[in-house]
């Protein structure tokens, strides 16, 4: 029996109505009182932390290179859109906030550009060490540049763009761009880097090209993440940059599965909401979270959900497909 | 003269980080793993020194027990998480060394709070300062450069001449043709964290009498820069550790002599970007040729 394919039309119809569920259910949540300040404000935290981890997952999961200064790029974009923010407050809102993503999300991407045509002539470690060190130094200039950033007593009074329709929109454009660059040829070429880099140069692929963008979209995205984390803190700090938030994000990507965006996004969510489920034991979340670690890549070290994604089409084809085959099998006997 | 005397404080504090850079060079030179957990057991040292020291115990007590819980401690991680993992992909490795790393600290802070501690160094080394024409050097300085030049000798003793050493080469070089010659390779993996670990310890009691003070986060940034020193002596390489600490020391030390200390780490990673960009495997690293 052929199977049954649900036609394309309607599977984006599903989608986006399921995306519009999202919000409208998000918004009633949070303009409805039940949650708390802090809760609403982890909702939007855990938005970001996908975008930035759906985008890290880029690098990582399906170019295969292990960069650590993801927090780097954040930080680049977080105080971008700040300061355009800040600038254009005499603008209408949507044209500031639209403009501060942009500009936050570009600069970022030419940072990105910047630092991965030097690092991406290195491999594997050395390029981990390279764009650690790329991160450090963005967040030394931060706090030494007070002028413009503010230095380490912050740049603060930025206005507070961040709101739940903002961010999940943000999320699932991050989501939607990057799951279709991945099937389009360029993501192919990409994937081919990561499973064998002589043989995809062999095949005519520009590696170093291709290297670039991988990185270059990496970093725009996690730009926006950023500029949205400044739309939803107020303030920034440049500790909130340092080494460790680029692990957390790099841990979240390899949780989840590297190469596997669901992964990503599951894994952003638990690990972000984990604080405040947590609360009650808060002085030994950390040694809860780093034995978790521990204990997730000991017994599964491909992450939790390996190289598995998640297609909504093909699970309702299962289903159905299952239903429709169950029938038969009533009707044959 | 002032620029002799940086000179000085510039070797104490590189010897420092090439005993540290060792340790995090021998064991990617033999599972490939960027141990940052290793910064954290140079915390842990420091800790159990200032718990003798601050209990009243002799001085050379405590450099011995702090030794050998070093060694200790980094062989049962060894055992517990890495072992494990042998045959993983080297990014789930490194995450469950980061996580290591975290849960060292975080225990510590849970044990002896978030807190630091003043580590008595002049129980350890006494605070003299000896005169040479117009240059001061202190006792410290002195004792770290030698008991560094002195580790340094036995370190390459024993990779060069011993048996031990012999199979530590062997198996970095290639671990499955060392296996087929039956050489033990878990037992040198563990002697290799276990000689890092000894070089990590003496680091610590370096370290805390130069900087006085011990905290759950102290291993973190000394790790950090010590494995910068690392990469860019050429990791897997002894005499290149020695090189990449010495050239982290006197660049941080030359750097806030002139005036701009809070740019030394960027000065530090700068020039480490530099280095591996001219020279991708560091000063001394051997470069990988892949084969198709």
């Amino acid at each position: 029996m052929a199977k049954r394919r649900i036609p394309t039309p309607v599977s984006y119809a599903i989608n986006l109505v399921l995306i519009a569920l999202l919000l409208v259910v998000g918004n009633i949540v949070i303009s409805s009182g039940i949650t708390s300040r802090a809760q609403n404000s982890l909702f939007l935290q855990v938005g970001i932390y996908i975008i930035l981890a759906v985008s890290l997952n880029v690098v990582t999961g399906y170019l295969g290179q292990l960069p650590l200064g993801h927090a780097g790029f954040m930080a680049v974009g977080a105080y971008t859109g700040a300061l355009v923010w800040k600038a254009t407050a005499s603008m209408p809102a949507p044209v500031s906030i639209v403009l501060g993503l942009l500009v936050a999300g570009i600069v970022s991407a030419i940072f990105g550009i910047i630092i991965g045509i030097p690092a991406l002539r290195l491999k594997g470690d050395y390029l981990a060490i390279v764009t650690l060190g790329f991160g450090e130094i963005i967040r030394v200039c931060i706090i030494n540049l007070p002028e413009i950033t503010g230095g380490t007593p912050g740049l603060l009074n930025i206005p507070k763009h961040s709101t739940f329709t903002l961010v999940y929109v943000c999320v699932v454009l991050t989501c939607v761009v990057i799951h279709m660059m991945m099937k389009s040829r360029h993501g192919r070429a990409i994937l081919s880097i990561r499973d064998n880099e002589i043989a995809a140069e062999s095949c005519g692929i520009s590696t170093t090209y291709y290297k670039v963008m991988a990185f270059s979209v990496s970093a725009f995205f996690a730009g926006i993440a950023g500029a949205l984390f400044a739309g939803n803190q107020g303030s920034l700090f440049p500790n909130a940059f340092d080494f460790m938030a680029s692990i957390n994000i790099l841990v979240m990507v390899v949780l989840g599965g590297m190469g596997s965006m669901i992964g990503s996004v599951i894994a952003a969510t638990v690990l972000t909401s984990l604080p405040l489920v947590l609360q009650v034991f808060s002085k030994y979340r950390m040694i809860i979270y780093s034995l978790m670690l521990i204990i997730v890549m000991i017994f599964k070290p491909s992450g939790l959900m390996g190289t598995y994604d998640f297609s909504l089409r093909n699970l309702l084809e299962k289903l159905t497909g299952h239903i429709s085959k169950k029938r038969e099998a009533g009707t044959n006997e | 003269m002032l620029l002799l005397s940086q000179l000085i404080n510039g070797l104490q504090l590189g010897s420092i980080y090439a005993l540290v850079a060792l340790g995090y060079s021998m064991v990617y030179g033999i599972i490939m793993l960027l141990n940052f957990a290793h910064g954290d057991i140079i915390m842990a040292g420091g800790y159990i020194a200032v718990l003798i020291l601050t209990a009243g115990r002799n001085p050379v007590l405590a450099i011995i027990l702090a030794i050998i819980g070093c060694v200790l401690l980094s062989v049962l991680i060894e055992k517990v998480a890495y072992k494990p993992l042998r045959s993983a992909p080297r990014i789930s490795l490194l995450i469950t060394a980061i996580g290591v790393s975290l849960f060292l600290q975080n225990m510590a802070q849970l044990l002896f709070t978030a807190n630091a501690r003043s580590f008595p160094n002049t129980v350890v080394i006494p605070a003299i300062n000896f005169r040479i024409g117009s240059i001061n050097i202190s006792l410290t300085a002195l004792v770290t450069i030698v008991v560094t030049i002195i580790s340094m000798i036995c370190l390459t003793l024993l990779v060069q001449k011993t048996k031990m050493g012999k199979a530590m080469r062997a198996v970095s070089e290639d671990t499955d043709a060392a296996k087929l010659m039956g050489i033990n390779v878990n037992s040198t993996i563990t002697f290799t964290f276990a000689t890092g670990s000894t070089l990590a310890g003496i680091g610590s009691i370096l370290y805390c009498c130069r900087y006085p003070l011990v905290s759950p986060t102290m291993g973190s940034l000394l790790g950090l820069k010590a494995f910068v020193a690392a990469v860019l002596g050429g990791i897997g390489s002894i005499p290149g550790a020695m090189i990449g600490g010495l050239a982290i020391g006197f660049a941080e030390v030359l750097v806030s002599a002139v005036g701009l200390s809070e740019w030394t780490d960027a000065v530090v990673f700068a020039i480490l970007i530099i280095v591996l960009l001219v020279k991708p495997t560091g000063f001394l690293g051997r470069s990988m040729q892949e084969k198709v």
